[in-house]
């Protein structure tokens, strides 16, 4: 640990520097963030009987676990009307950090400040999979606290938004394209403004219609003066989306700025 | 979908902490923290303050009552019979433990109307029952809903229980019929159901809330909590009359044990009902000199207790549902 402890700070400090801008109103703070979460790795078989057996038999308390350090070090500012694209190469801690922001990880060492609550929207397309695509638009309208009125009023807005095909409305949301969900999801959450809106990969699945449609969704939440973070693979809907892009590395920041110079940089060094 | 293991199962630190302040500050962070203390931003995901806390969910009161109710739609959707499984469901149940306990076992014969002495019990007893193994599920089945919006938790288990209550209330009518067709009258006493079901309501309310936050962090207790329940099952008088059984248990000297068995929350709901419906059932009972007042007070003492209790261990892990 003290061996790995040294050399990661020594490149943390490789980090590019976060100085605060007093001209603008910050509404994400990201503070020397570490995340380390626990996985097993239990060699495959770690859930069968006989090896739990085995397992209390050897007076071992737990299978076999691993750290994985998956932010390391991470600082920067998001100030309200920024729509941040978030960039790197698998596991290299994007979809980490955006569930940092949004609390559902706690940070090991470090802290993310926000104002209001960042909501997560994530790959995994349905709310509740098994009620319809309408009830899941009342249930979110209403769990979000729009009240039953503002509910009624933007339900058409939502499924017009979400542009399914006739009828599905009324089915499971289980049934659903991964396409479908991510649309239907994504129309619920943009209803109501939100302060911090984080996509993670979840406009991947749409066609080009509705990433149009969730462009303009995207630029009007900006407008509202909140922040959008925005991971995805397709450089395309980054460039044409955000206003700034993260290029993260191995859980570290390598770049930080104008997408142009970012995306740049990062189609060289990922050979694209 | 599932949390991962964390360190420390009671509150919500850090999965590692690392002791060393001072080589991780390479960017100064003490900055960047007082420059988001400036513009009033806060640690992201803080639990909110207990009475905001309140407040959000009483604005929440629809969203509680319709999911409930989509819940229970689409439980039954997948079957031909559809609602109608609301009804079967407690009438099949009630079958077959007459069947067991009426017919096969005979335990009918200090009770003079036994099919609607058990069946009383079985439903009463089943709306506990479910909504505490409703609540366990509350978290963990519905992440990505927790992940992707924003709102009071307590709403998961809340609607669970609401789920729970509107069963209840058909198979209330179902009772009623049946009690009516073994030949009671319907009297003012009658009346008595309501409050009793409310404080029972409460109870549930609170327990479930207490097992929903259990369940959410440590999965094992949904595969422990079928043996807790139907070990409850037996003890509370379902199929048996507690005062009966209390006193011949205090005829060799257990008396503690009495005392436990009268104080059962669950016991209690269902004497409360059993005397406000059933009038023959007061006079079985009448032998056994019951303190009808210290039973209301424990049905009370059980409703604020596990109510307050149960809704303050949920707040607490407010912000870590979900997390993982």
């Amino acid at each position: 640990m003290v061996k790995a402890l040294k050399e990661r700070s020594s490149v943390a400090e490789a980090q590019p520097e976060v100085r605060p801008d007093p001209t603008r109103e910050p509404i994400v703070v990201v503070d020397g963030l570490h995340i380390i979460y626990r996985v097993y790795s239990g060699g495959g078989n770690k859930g069968s009987a006989a090896t739990a057996l085995m397992r209390i038999i050897k007076r071992e308390n737990r299978p076999q676990m691993k750290e994985v350090h998956a932010v390391k070090g991470v600082s920067f500012i998001a100030y309200r009307g920024d729509a941040i694209g978030i960039v790197g190469t698998n596991g290299s801690g994007k979809s980490t950090l955006l569930k940092a922001v949004a609390g559902l990880l706690p940070p090991a060492r470090g802290a993310v400040y926000t104002d209001g609550q960042p909501s997560l929207l994530g790959v995994n397309a349905a709310l509740m999979k098994d009620l319809s695509g309408s009830r899941n638009i009342t249930l979110g309208c209403l769990a979000m606290g729009m009240t039953p009125e503002e509910t009624k009023a933007s339900y058409d807005s939502i499924v017009k938004f979400a542009d399914l095909k006739a009828g599905f409305i009324d089915y499971p949301m289980s049934t659903y394209s991964s396409g479908m969900g991510a649309r239907l999801r994504f129309a619920i959450a943009a209803a109501r403004t939100h302060d911090v809106l984080l996509i993670d990969e979840a406009l991947a699945t749409g066609d080009a219609k509705f990433k149009r449609r969730s462009k303009a969704k995207i630029d009007e939440l900006r407008e509202d003066a909140g922040a959008v973070f925005l991971v995805a693979h397709n450089l395309d809907v980054i460039e044409e989306t955000c206003n700034r892009v993260i290029w993260l590395d191995d859980g570290r920041v390598k770049m930080d700025g104008d997408p142009e110079e970012v995306l740049g940089a990062y189609t060289e060094a990922t050979g694209k | 979908m599932s949390h991962r293991e964390r360190l420390t199962a009671s509150e919500g630190e850090p999965v590692a902490t690392i002791n060393d302040p001072a080589r991780w500050n390479g960017t100064g962070g003490a900055s960047l923290a007082e420059f988001a203390a400036q513009h009033g931003l806060r640690q992201s995901a803080a639990r909110p303050s207990l009475p905001a806390y309140v407040k959000a969910l009483w604005q929440r009161r629809t969203f509680v009552w319709n999911l409930a109710s989509a819940k229970t739609a689409a439980t039954y959707s997948g079957s031909h019979l559809g609602q109608v499984w609301q009804v079967l469901t407690p009438l099949l149940n009630a079958g077959v433990y007459y069947l067991i306990f009426g017919l096969l076992l005979g335990q009918n014969k200090h009770i003079t109307n036994y099919p609607a002495f058990l069946i009383t019990g079985v439903f009463v007893f089943t709306f506990t029952q479910r909504s505490l193994s409703a609540g366990a599920k509350s978290i963990g089945n519905n992440l990505s809903l927790i992940r992707a919006l924003h709102f009071p938790r307590a709403t998961l288990p809340l609607a669970y229980v609401i789920m729970e209550l509107q069963q209840l209330l058909i198979s209330m009518a179902v009772l009623i019929v049946i009690v009516l067709l073994t030949g009671e009258t319907p009297e003012i006493s009658w009346l008595f159901i309501i409050p009793v079901l409310v404080l029972q309501l409460i109870f549930n309310i609170g327990i479930s809330m207490m097992i929903a936050r259990m369940g959410a962090f440590i999965r094992d207790i949904q595969q422990l909590l079928p043996f807790i329940t139907r070990t409850w099952l037996y003890f509370s008088g379902v199929f048996f009359m507690i005062a009966e059984r209390v006193d011949k248990i205090s005829g060799h000297g257990h008396h503690w044990l009495g005392r436990i068995m009268e104080a059962n929350p669950a016991a209690v709901y269902i004497e409360l009902v059993r005397f406000a419906l059933l009038d023959t059932y007061h006079k079985d009972a009448a032998q056994y000199h019951l303190n009808h007042g210290l039973l209301w007070l424990y049905a009370l003492i059980w409703a604020v207790v596990a109510f307050v209790g149960g809704f303050w261990y949920f707040y607490r892990a407010e912000e870590r549902y979900g997390r993982g």
